[in-house]
């Protein structure tokens, strides 16, 4: 099994815009059935929703000291949304899911492996 | 019995060394421990069969030797030897790894290669890289050349591949049914590029022969799928005129000035008898409609006795199944053929006020531009539009040597991309690295 981490994002001032309530009460609902599916799967390991990228704040080292700035870190006009860290036997298992991840919350998914490995 | 010398043996490389890198895979879950590993078992080979002469099963031998060094090498590091237990895990009902195993017919691991080489998970160019490189033999030198780039620099681009196909794990295994239909189309297209590659680079008449070879194993493989069966009709068919259709300056000869006495006969029945079987299952796509163009061509024996409204018929179900610009623009040009010249230039001027945008992006630019050039000086009554288009391709392929590949696919009218998704705004036509 490996663990891959599906990040949602969302590009500034578009995805978001001309969005109903009905249409936020939808996604809410299909995000809500697909978590469900992957606990229920034994996929899922965590996720998180993020606030926007203006409540960022960004610590760095700078000369032995650390200089507290406001964030976010990245001058760019994508930001990461939210995430899942799901299990799965392989890409395309986690293609599968990163599928219907994108298919509820419409913004690009980018699927990545993590590094370290849960020993089996 | 021949001679075995660095040529036999080098030819073996190339047929044998994709079956056994893909064994390996299989057995070790290791890319570049299969690859190594068999480079070894040929380095052996070099120099026991000139002495010895070769083995009654060549491949089953370097299969057999590359695992043997693939297990010695294990055996000498502490995470090979954990690697080692896990295969003896995998490898049920064979507890020694180290032990020969029959290399049966029926599942062939390179249908699974070449299923993780054209991964969705990895560009097209890698693709293409990784599928020469694995299965078709050659060396990163070879491949890199055939993508016009340095060999350092293809070395990392498969390096950073395989890391990704061993990070990321793609699966290593046949899609299911399911997800065929997704997943073929990528394939085949890794193999109507290497050929077309080829066919535009006169220096590598190796990777057209390669294209043709991995096509030939995936019918065999894949029996049941009427679009790998027209993938390979198309290239024998292509194949057949590949002699005559340049000079020995390297221009073309078009279609209607080629010596069709010089097509190659034997080919053209192995492809036409495929294109009948395809028709009678009725599944028509892209490649069986583009193979059945092909096949109606090779019948005539002159371009006058073309049969050219089943041409138009062929198109007009082609460009219902692919509604790209260039299917397009061939079937204005079999139109013309039956309707005359007229008939064709309306039918392209609405195609380029339509689609300005796809014909000023990339090589189909340079046909139409020619289409143009022809239209500047006005149609010529008893030339045909056809010929005019590829003549106007053929002599600016002249003058602007960038603008040969483009007019090369041209030159013959019915080359066409075929594929759907990211493979689409490629041509063919191109060479690999541009």
């Amino acid at each position: 099994m490996t663990q891959y981490m599906l990040s949602a994002h969302s590009v500034e001032g578009e995805a978001r815009n001309p969005m109903t309530d009905e249409e936020m009460r939808w996604i809410t609902e299909q995000v809500g059935i697909l978590e469900e599916q992957m606990k229920s799967a034994g996929a899922w390991v965590f996720s998180g929703r993020l606030h926007a990228p203006d409540t960022a704040t960004v610590v760095r080292p700078s000369d032995g000291e650390v200089l507290t700035t406001d964030g976010p870190f990245a001058e760019s006009k994508e930001h990461l949304g939210g995430f899942y860290i799901v299990e799965a036997e392989d890409l395309d298992a986690a293609l599968a899911w990163a599928s219907k991840v994108t298919l509820a919350v419409r913004t690009p998914i980018e699927v990545r492996p993590l590094a370290e490995q849960p020993r089996p | 019995m021949p001679v075995v010398d660095e040529a036999l043996i080098g030819r073996l490389f190339r047929e044998e060394s994709g079956r056994s890198v893909a064994t390996l895979i299989r057995i070790f879950g290791d890319i570049d421990l299969a690859e190594d590993a068999v480079q070894e078992a040929f380095a052996v080979a070099l120099r026991k069969w000139p002495a010895e002469g070769l083995p009654p099963n060549a491949g089953g031998w370097i299969t057999t030797t590359a695992r043997k060094r693939a297990i010695d090498r294990l055996r000498r590091e502490t995470r090979g030897r954990e690697l080692l237990g896990e295969v003896a895990v995998l490898s049920p009902g064979n507890d020694d790894p180290g032990m020969p195993e029959v290399v049966g017919p029926v599942q062939d691991d390179r249908l699974r290669l070449i299923f993780t080489c054209c991964h969705p998970a990895l560009s097209t160019e890698v693709q293409v890289a990784l599928t020469l490189r694995l299965l078709g033999g050659l060396s990163t030198k070879e491949v890199a050349r055939s993508f016009l780039v340095a060999e350092a620099t293809m070395a990392q681009r498969l390096v950073r591949a395989k890391r990704k196909i061993k990070a990321a794990r793609i699966p290593y295994r046949v899609p299911e049914d399911h997800e065929l239909s997704d997943r073929l189309g990528p394939v085949l297209a890794v193999v109507y590029l290497v050929y077309n590659a080829g066919l535009s680079s006169p220096a590598e008449p190796g990777l057209c022969s390669e294209a043709i070879r991995l096509a030939r194993i995936l019918a065999t493989l894949m029996p049941d799928e009427p679009e790998v069966a027209g993938l390979l009709a198309l290239l024998l068919l292509t194949e057949s005129r590949r002699a005559s259709r340049m000079r020995p300056d390297g221009s073309l000869v078009l279609l209607g000035e080629q010596d069709r006495r010089r097509w190659d006969r034997s080919l053209i029945e192995e492809g036409q008898a495929i294109v009948r079987r395809c028709l009678r299952r009725n599944q028509p796509s892209t490649y069986q409609l583009q193979a059945a163009i092909n096949a109606v061509h090779a019948d005539a024996a002159t371009v006058e006795q073309t049969d050219w409204p089943q041409i138009v018929a062929l198109y007009d179900q082609l460009l219902a199944v692919a509604p790209t610009p260039v299917v397009a623009l061939n079937r204005a040009i079999a139109i013309g053929e039956v309707q005359g010249p007229a008939a064709a230039l309306a039918l392209v001027d609405e195609l380029r006020a339509e689609r300005r945008g796809d014909f000023e992006r990339g090589p189909p630019r340079h046909p139409c531009r020619g289409q143009e050039a022809c239209h500047e000086r006005g149609p010529a009554a008893n030339i045909c539009t056809a010929r005019r288009t590829g003549m106007c391709n053929a002599n600016m392929a002249r003058s602007d040597p960038q603008h040969r590949a483009g007019a090369i696919a041209y030159q013959e009218m019915f080359m066409t991309v075929s594929t759907r998704g990211r493979t689409s705004e490629n041509t063919p036509s191109t060479r690999l690295g541009e």
